[in-house]
């Protein structure tokens, strides 16, 4: 790892320089009335074209990520993303595509788009497909915007709850909140499962649906959960399905048989685009008979004639209405395409079975190793919780100082204190691209540490001690906040950068 | 088996240290009347060669027409450097920056985009980005209505001349929180949205307005008259800005005597290809005060346990991770990648290189109104304009601008989709990407549709 890089770009600046190839020739100063004109230049780096490429490889060389380190991170599918599919999507004929361009001159994107939602179909069980939600949480929104829609088109209007469990990622009850509905809590039972008892005492006359992930957030499979959605329809609501954990049963159950209304899926998780740093996901919803009708646009369809075409406003009266400028990521969908188009009908159940075979071999060797798994007594299916409950009471070892620890041992850190429910939690999910050698030199690394913790553990609690930088201070930096640079009054190379205005 | 690793040795041993017969065997809590069907839907397998084949036939036949469209994402000369870095695996393939040790990178690089996205609108805190400027312009309305605890009415000014596709978003995203979009009409003659035309709003309680600068049409709003206006009323302004305009443009930081509350806009025309539409990112900034009403995540700075400088995410009390139905928004994504591609590519231009290309995209855009007018085709307002302009075809737009398609050129968008009262007219933009040549093809296949 490469931490020489101390400098931000703005001190790499120097009045008067800048990486000339890039701007176009010079014109002459435009008409714009003094009024509306900017008055100092904005003040961006004037740096070299050389300048701008080492600092950024640079500053890319002080990441984690899974084309370089082990990424377990749970409820995430770090699994290896395939170059073809960016090299593949960004062929000049893609890139190039302007989003309004007329039909006539979108039938190799629209076709593809086309077999994409198709594929996504198949694999899902739905009636239909909507690629045009931009990331999971715009997914999540989609479907539960798409079951007001529902309950408010039959004068349905007293359903004002979404029924969540307490495993629930975050963004569900964000959602419910931001589609106007009020969120009520339901326990998880100590087997993982939902707690039945405590759903049928939440349903009535005022669930709108239920938000669930399954696998669910603690890393099982929901067993009973066409008795859930009996229960949940016969009140009268729908049921949401939280596409984050699809990998797991990829090709092997399928929501719309397990009884679901309307799902989304995390095309970069299960479908391997790329996480880039926090970004572009996208969400993809799947949606059941009754909310077919709802559904965004724009949606990509069969023109009659043997081409295809976009259904808009006009053509869905009662859709939900539009989630982004264009149509979605297309960019992340050509990603996802390429990749389905890889693995195929054998390669997407292939999926399902090594991510749990490789999930479930670590979660015995970590068990073998002295770790306690959170639901010992359950398959793991694509991931799996390790508590360090006990632990944490005897020498101190949190989740969080393994978390650290591990990167001193050039693993990335599973997920840690998600779900809420399990104390000193680490979710593992090791995915189905990783080696039984990783598996292996990451269950060392692990039992390296819990010896560690037995005789050294300030050494662990100081962690990390072989990268960029130690632990932060991060009540200090919300305190005392700086979000953007500011150049110090004796800093003459950025002041000339800030007056040097052109034009 | 793509991308999976396993021999049958590996398969056997897992197993065996597992206790399980078969791989089968890991799916025995799944009922088994729920087991999915063969996936016949889903064809075999293509390997690299294949699919490579496959996209290459599928890329091709879009044609690559010259392209004279924006109305909302634009063709721009994107630096080499900027995917081919943006593209490393180190950026490429990292998750969200929550182990801030082992995610320096993404982490200060966001930090250099919140300073540049910062001063390029004139405002004092960003956050790490939205999905796109319509959807940033949505949750720029319902922080607003957040910041304005005074007024009661969650009544919303937006102008008629706002990107008629942002307005129908914002419809979707928030329609069920109780916000009422008033509409601000637009001047006919000049495009503009006059600040006279607020008059009748003047005794309302209004909770938050929108300016769009340029506004849908290309056209320059009198951003200071229109903040003004607020600012009287100490209504919170929402600026909705393209980023290379202001290079040139007063940034919404300064408008009126105080500058906007909250800018957004559209991130795409800093270093984004067109590409159908997506993946491009929003962009949003604000005033410090309002930093804990902002949506997204933000990067600051922080010292590490040796007092080593470094960067965190920080306010993350604001997210749906930590405060679940009391988020601020249920966003926990940024547009990580797109973000490191808009970074390299302001550091590449810089000021003076920003500067160029939007004096370039104004210089071209006039100069082919100028060849139209000679032709008899004008502008169809007289507002001033920066790098789009409405004009007037003079009816039947969708038939002129499916002839011109035909010989591989695209027009422009037609207005009187939107805009009835527009009909007949095509909104055209010219950037830094067209030359001399190009503008004569577009003159002539003008002429030859019309005459057809």
């Amino acid at each position: 790892m490469n931490t020489t890089e101390t400098k931000l770009i703005f001190e790499h600046s120097h009045a008067g320089r800048s990486a000339v190839a890039q701007a176009p020739q010079e014109h002459a100063a435009t008409a714009i009335p003094a009024h509306l004109r900017r008055k100092s230049a904005p003040g961006l780096p004037a740096a070299s074209e050389l300048d701008v490429v080492r600092h950024y490889t640079r500053l890319s060389q002080k990441n984690f990520s899974i084309d370089t380190e082990f990424y377990p991170l749970g409820s995430c599918t770090m699994k290896y993303n395939p170059r073809a599919c960016n090299s593949l999507a960004m062929l000049p004929g893609f890139l190039n595509r302007h989003p309004l361009a007329p039909a006539s001159h979108s039938q190799g994107f629209l076709q593809t788009m086309y077999e994409l939602q198709e594929m996504l179909r198949e694999v899902t069980g739905m009636q239909d497909v909507s690629l045009a939600p931009m990331a999971g949480a715009q997914g999540e929104f989609t479907g539960v915007a798409m079951i007001r829609a529902y309950h408010d088109a039959r004068g349905d209007t007293e359903r004002r709850e979404i029924i969540v469990p307490d495993a629930a990622h975050g963004t569900n009850p964000a959602t419910a909140i931001m589609c106007g509905y009020e969120v009520r809590e339901i326990p998880t039972d100590e087997t993982g499962d939902v707690n039945l008892e405590a759903l049928r005492e939440a349903v009535g006359p005022q669930t709108a649906g239920i938000m669930l992930t399954n696998p669910s957030t603690v890393g099982v499979f929901e067993r009973r959960i066409e008795e859930i959605a009996k229960i949940v329809h016969e009140a009268g609501g729908l049921l949401y399905y939280d596409g984050a954990n699809l990998n797991a049963i990829l090709g092997k159950v399928r929501p719309g048989d397990m009884g679901f209304d309307v799902i989304h899926m995390n095309l970069h998780k299960t479908f391997s685009t790329p996480h880039g740093g926090g970004g572009p996901g996208s969400g993809a919803v799947g949606v059941g008979e009754r909310l077919l009708p709802y559904m965004p646009v724009p949606h990509v369809e069969k023109d009659g004639q043997g081409g295809y075409q976009l259904a808009e406003e006009a053509d869905r009266p009662e859709t939900i209405g539009r989630l982004s400028a264009f149509m979605g990521n297309p960019g992340v969908l050509l990603r996802a395409y390429v990749y389905m188009r890889m693995l195929g009908r054998e390669g997407m159940v292939r999926v399902a079975e090594f991510a749990t075979l490789n999930a479930n071999y670590l979660a015995s060797e970590l068990k073998a190793a002295g770790f306690d798994l959170a639901y010992p007594e359950r398959r793991a299916t694509h991931e799996f919780i390790v508590t360090l409950k006990k632990q944490a009471k005897e020498t101190g070892l949190t989740a969080g100082d393994v978390a650290k620890r591990l990167l001193d041992h050039g693993f990335h850190a599973p997920t840690t204190y998600f779900p809420l429910l399990v104390p000193e939690c680490l979710l593992v999910e090791p995915t189905e691209t990783e080696s039984k050698e990783t598996l292996d030199a990451f269950v060392e690394a692990m039992a390296c540490i819990l010896a560690e913790s037995a005789d050294d553990i300030d050494t662990i609690k100081s962690s990390p001690h072989n990268l960029p930088n130690r632990r932060f201070n991060e009540v200090a930096a919300a305190k005392a906040l700086d979000v953007a640079y500011q150049e110090s009054a004796g800093d003459a190379a950025g002041a000339e950068t800030r007056t040097g205005t052109h034009g | 088996m793509p991308f999976i690793p396993h021999t049958e040795e590996d398969i056997r041993s897992m197993l065996e240290r597992i206790g399980a017969d078969s791989v089968e065997d890991l799916f025995d809590e799944i009922p088994a009347g729920l087991r999915a069907p063969p996936l016949e839907g889903i064809p075999e397998g293509l390997n690299e060669m294949g699919i490579t084949r496959l996209m290459q036939e599928r890329a091709a036949m879009d044609g690559m027409p010259l392209n004279f469209i924006g109305a909302g994402a634009y063709e721009h000369h994107i630096p080499a450097a900027v995917w081919q870095i943006a593209t490393r695996g180190e950026y490429y393939s990292a998750y969200t920056p929550y182990q801030a040790e082992a995610s320096q990178g993404t982490l200060q690089l966001i930090y250099e985009y919140q300073t540049m996205i910062s001063r390029l609108t004139g405002m004092e805190a960003s956050n790490a980005s939205l999905y796109d400027g319509a959807s940033a312009l949505a949750e720029a309305v319902l922080m607003a209505v957040r910041v304005n605890r005074r007024s009661k009415s969650k009544r919303v000014l937006v102008p008629g001349a706002l990107n008629p596709v942002y307005r129908r978003v914002i419809d979707t995203l928030i329609g069920n929180q109780g916000i009422e979009l008033v509409e601000v009409p637009f001047d006919e003659t000049t495009g503009q949205t006059p600040v006279e035309a607020l008059a009748a709003h003047a005794d309302d309680d209004i909770t938050a307005m929108i300016i769009s600068q340029p506004n849908f049409f290309g056209i320059l709003e009198d951003v200071d008259g229109l903040t003004g206006w607020a600012e009287e009323r100490e209504i919170p302004v929402i600026g909705v800005v393209n980023p290379v305009s202001l290079a040139l443009l007063k940034p919404p930081g300064e408008w009126g005597s105080q500058g906007a509350d909250i800018a957004v806009g559209e991130g795409q025309p800093l270093g984004a290809p067109l590409s159908s539409g997506g993946p491009y990112f929003g962009f949003m900034t604000t005033r410090k005060k309002h930093i804990r009403q902002m949506p997204g995540r933000i990067v600051g700075r922080a010292e590490d346990a040796d007092g080593k400088p470094g960067f965190v995410l920080t306010l993350q009390a604001r997210e749906q991770h930590i405060r679940r139905s009391k988020a601020t928004s249920n966003i926990c994504t940024n547009q990580g990648l797109v973000v490191t591609a808009a970074t390299i590519h302001m550091s590449m231009l810089g000021d003076e290189g920003l500067t160029r290309v939007a004096e370039a995209c104004y210089a071209n855009t006039h100069a082919l109104v100028e060849k139209l007018a000679a032709k008899g085709i004008k502008p169809r307002f007289t507002g001033e304009y920066f790098h789009e302009v409405a004009l007037d075809f003079g009816g039947n737009a969708a038939g002129q601008l499916q002839a011109m398609a035909d010989a591989g050129l695209l027009a422009g968008h037609d207005l009187g989709r939107d805009y009835p009262a527009l009909d007949g007219c095509v909104l055209a933009c010219v950037t830094e990407t067209k030359n001399e040549n190009d503008l004569e093809q577009y003159v002539a296949a003008c002429e030859q549709a019309r005459a057809a």
